[in-house]
């Protein structure tokens, strides 16, 4: 008995360390700061720019061929629209990989336009939460995805902080995750800068290299201290996103999530994945211990027959 | 059935057929020893079987209609709302209350407690049926079900929690096969197959210990990656797969009891008098180990309250939804299970094992869907939806009966004498030969 037992609590021992050196590697990725590639490339989006011609998302309607919209790209109207019940207003989906809402803020005289797309997260969510590794983040900066090995769990989905990925619900048999991909591989991997910043006529999206917009955002934080809001949303948010926003406005009034707190979604899973490796190094050898204690006791019991009747008469305990 | 054996039908649960003395064959050992005439008739004569078929005539259907146009057309699933009630229910809450098998498989197999063993191979099989029924919801679910084995062989992401999930349930659910298989090979007479999983009975139940522990728990810290989405009151950073895994415990055991309180009453002709006899001791035992679960749950729902201060939200209508989830879910059942053990009133137990059932859905529901995107709106399912969960509970409970009428789960099967001296001739395992030397010791010593 002992022997096999002490045979198993090897085995299941020798598994639970292999299983750690396999999780090391991951952890490490996992871990600390990590603030993006050096040369990752960004997009700073200024709301106090941006007059809501929608052209950015006629731009990138073309550029993914991406199926032509119910209204036409320059109907304003579409701003009016709101869902469930006036909580909510447009979002990306698997027809349109951005869009721009109008927000009335109370401290602005005129309306703000906020154009919504993927922030390509410095840690993004979606990644750390497939389990498929769909996911990459690109040295360019961008968040791509692999439609050939994904199961379609929707795991990313429920994951973003920003809400941004889209599904393909209609499709039975090819249904795929659909979000914004930075134009990746059309232009960014030619350092061209993405379609909607290429169309923007206003230049109220900055194409650059994150470090460097990071720079200009503050910048003109200083130059205009009345016109903006001093805090660059996404320099630090959620570990740090690619694309980020200067506001005249407190953020929450056009549609930002205002507290996502500087902690990469990663870092609270962080925990759980820690204990993994532990429980399967403790579990075996302690209910294996309680099964010998257990064991012992039996033996003792048979060897005692009053013990035994006791026992009996005390009932389950 | 109960009228057959009115007429002298006798279920098999031998064999050899006690009236001709000749083998069953397995034709007629799926016939339950019946001719089919016989079978097709009690089958007819079950009202059961009309609400099932009417269940059936809809929902299949609805099934296929989900393959063929895609999720779209049956689900309200959005991009807001990306999981809903296949796995809401079907995944998140089949799952705890699938936590049986591990439950009694610890505590017989390593905690010796032999007097629970008429009821194990029913947890056993009620955690195997659980978890397969939960892959099958999570089928119907995803957008590509023929790639489920991509995280296994073609595409790893160990980082994410679901991995581990993904691998836990189906390492857990072979697990879970190879305890089950017991009852199947008596029912096919192998005895080497059985011999071999009782020799690694012990490995088995560890493993189990592990894999539930891990999986129970990373379903909870799935939703750790949506932080800002879980109302407070259902998220805890640090704790949320402690609460998952730890009202599993609960949610397991009552499991228990409820089913075998159905199967009492509606297959009273197949449980044997070991199986009826010690039922309502074991139902008690069950009770006792879920109050003190549940005591345990609620002191950590508490101290995940307190945790991250979410007192306020209490005062909400919110908080009034959370503590109805407490007080109904969790300390009335405490009530109803210490009333009950205190007076041996086993029915009372029954009703509290119910109520924990309900109340553990409820949270599962609760944070995969009700309290989710609490800040956005509310997600109600599709007709199609709600349809489609009962057509698969209601595959899962004819697949349960169909085990349940054939394997000898609630009921021993009786050993040709051949067998029986075969068994005999195994018996002197390790464990007797190893520890003689040490009684004969005490002996001396006494």
């Amino acid at each position: 008995m002992s022997g096999i037992s002490r045979r198993r609590f090897l085995a299941a021992s020798l598994a639970g360390c292999a299983a750690t050196t396999l999780a090391g590697p991951k952890k490490a990725l996992a871990a600390g700061s990590f603030e993006g590639y050096p040369d990752g490339m960004g997009v700073l989006v200024d709301l106090t720019r941006c007059i809501g011609c929608r052209s950015c998302e006629a731009a990138c309607n073309k550029e993914q061929n991406l199926p032509a919209p119910d209204r036409p790209f320059d109907d304003k109207s579409v701003f009016d629209e709101t869902f469930h019940g006036g909580k909510q207003k447009r979002r990306p989906d698997e027809n349109a990989y951005t869009v721009v809402n109008r927000y009335s803020p109370d401290d602005s005289d005129r309306p703000l336009y906020r154009k919504v797309q993927c922030n390509h997260c410095n840690e993004p969510a979606c990644l750390s939460s497939c389990f498929v590794n769909a996911y990459t983040k690109t040295k360019e900066g961008a968040v791509v995805y692999n439609s050939k090995v994904c199961v379609g769990c929707r795991n990313c989905m429920v994951a973003c902080p920003f809400n941004i990925p889209g599904y393909s619900y209609s499709s039975a048999f090819d249904p795929v995750v659909k979000k914004c991909i930075f134009c990746h591989e059309t232009r960014l991997k030619k350092g061209l800068p993405p379609a909607c910043v290429d169309v923007c006529p206003q230049e109220a999206l900055t194409f650059g290299k994150r470090k460097d917009l990071i720079k200009i955002g503050h910048q003109r934080i200083q130059t205009h201290p009345g016109r903006y809001l001093d805090h660059l949303y996404g320099e630090k948010e959620l570990g740090g996103t690619s694309w980020m926003y200067l506001s005249p406005v407190a953020f929450d009034e056009v549609g930002f999530d205002p507290n996502p707190g500087n902690e990469p979604i990663i870092n609270n899973v962080k925990d759980f994945l820690g204990t993994v490796p532990m429980v399967l190094a403790i579990w075996p050898a302690m209910f294996t211990g309680f099964h010998l204690l257990a064991k012992k006791k039996e033996h003792d019991e048979h060897n005692h027959d009053v013990e035994k009747q006791h026992d009996e008469e005390g009932g389950d305990q | 059935m109960k009228s057959l054996i009115g007429w002298g039908a006798k279920p098999v649960d031998s064999h050899v057929n006690e009236k001709t003395d000749q083998q069953w064959s397995l034709f007629r050992k799926l016939m339950l020893g019946l001719t089919p005439g016989q079978y097709l008739g009690q089958a007819l004569r079950n009202p059961f079987n009309w609400i099932l078929g009417i269940i059936f005539a809809i929902g299949l259907p609805l099934i296929a209609y989900r393959f063929i146009f895609g999720l779209s057309v049956v689900t309200h699933g959005s991009n807001d709302y990306p999981w809903g009630l296949f796995l809401g229910f079907g995944l998140f809450a089949m799952v705890p209350l699938s936590a049986s098998g591990f439950m009694l498989g610890t505590a017989v197999e390593i905690f010796g407690r032999h007097d629970f063993e008429p009821i194990e191979r029913l947890a056993l099989l009620n955690g195997l049926l659980g978890y397969l029924f939960a892959v099958i919801y999570l089928l119907v679910d995803l957008g590509q079900p023929w790639r489920l084995p991509y995280p296994m062989v073609v595409s790893f992401g160990p980082a994410a929690v679901l991995f581990l999930v993904a691998w836990h349930v189906a390492t857990y659910l072979s697990v879970q096969v190879a305890e089950v298989s017991v009852s199947f090979f008596e029912w096919i007479g192998w005895l080497g197959g059985k011999r071999f999983i009782r020799r690694i009975a012990l490995g088995l139940t560890v493993s189990g210990i592990i894999l539930s522990t891990l999986h129970q728990g990373a379903l909870g810290a799935l939703f750790n990656y949506a932080p800002g989405k879980v109302h407070p009151l259902w998220y805890s950073a640090s704790f949320q797969w402690i609460h998952f895994f730890c009202s599993s415990i609960p949610a397991g055991l009552c499991m228990v009891i409820a089913v075998s309180t159905v199967v009492k009453k509606t297959m009273a002709w197949r449980c044997d008098d070991n199986f009826k006899d010690n039922l309502d001791r074991c139902t008690l035992g069950l009770a006792k180990g879920a109050s003190l679960a549940l005591i345990t749950y609620l002191a950590i729902k508490m101290i995940g309250v307190a945790h991250d201060n979410e007192w306020g939200y209490l005062a909400t209508g919110w908080g009034a939804w959370f503590l109805f989830e407490m007080v109904v879910g969790v300390i009335l059942p405490i009530i109803l299970f210490a009333y009950a053990v205190r007076h041996q009133a086993v029915n009372l137990a029954r009703v509290g094992a119910f109520v924990t059932i309900f109340g553990i859905v409820l949270n599962r529901l609760n944070t995969a869907l009700i309290a989710f995107n609490w800040q956005l709106y509310q997600e109600v399912p599709h007709i199609f939806e709600v349809i489609i969960a009962v057509t698969i509970f209601a595959i899962y409970v004819v697949v349960y009966r169909f085990i349940l009428y054939r394997l000898p789960i609630i009921f021993s099967w009786k050993e040709q004498p051949q067998e029986a001296l075969a068994a005999q001739a195994a018996r002197p395992a390790p464990i007797k030969t190893s520890t003689a030397p040490i009684g004969a010791m005490y002996r001396k010593i006494d």
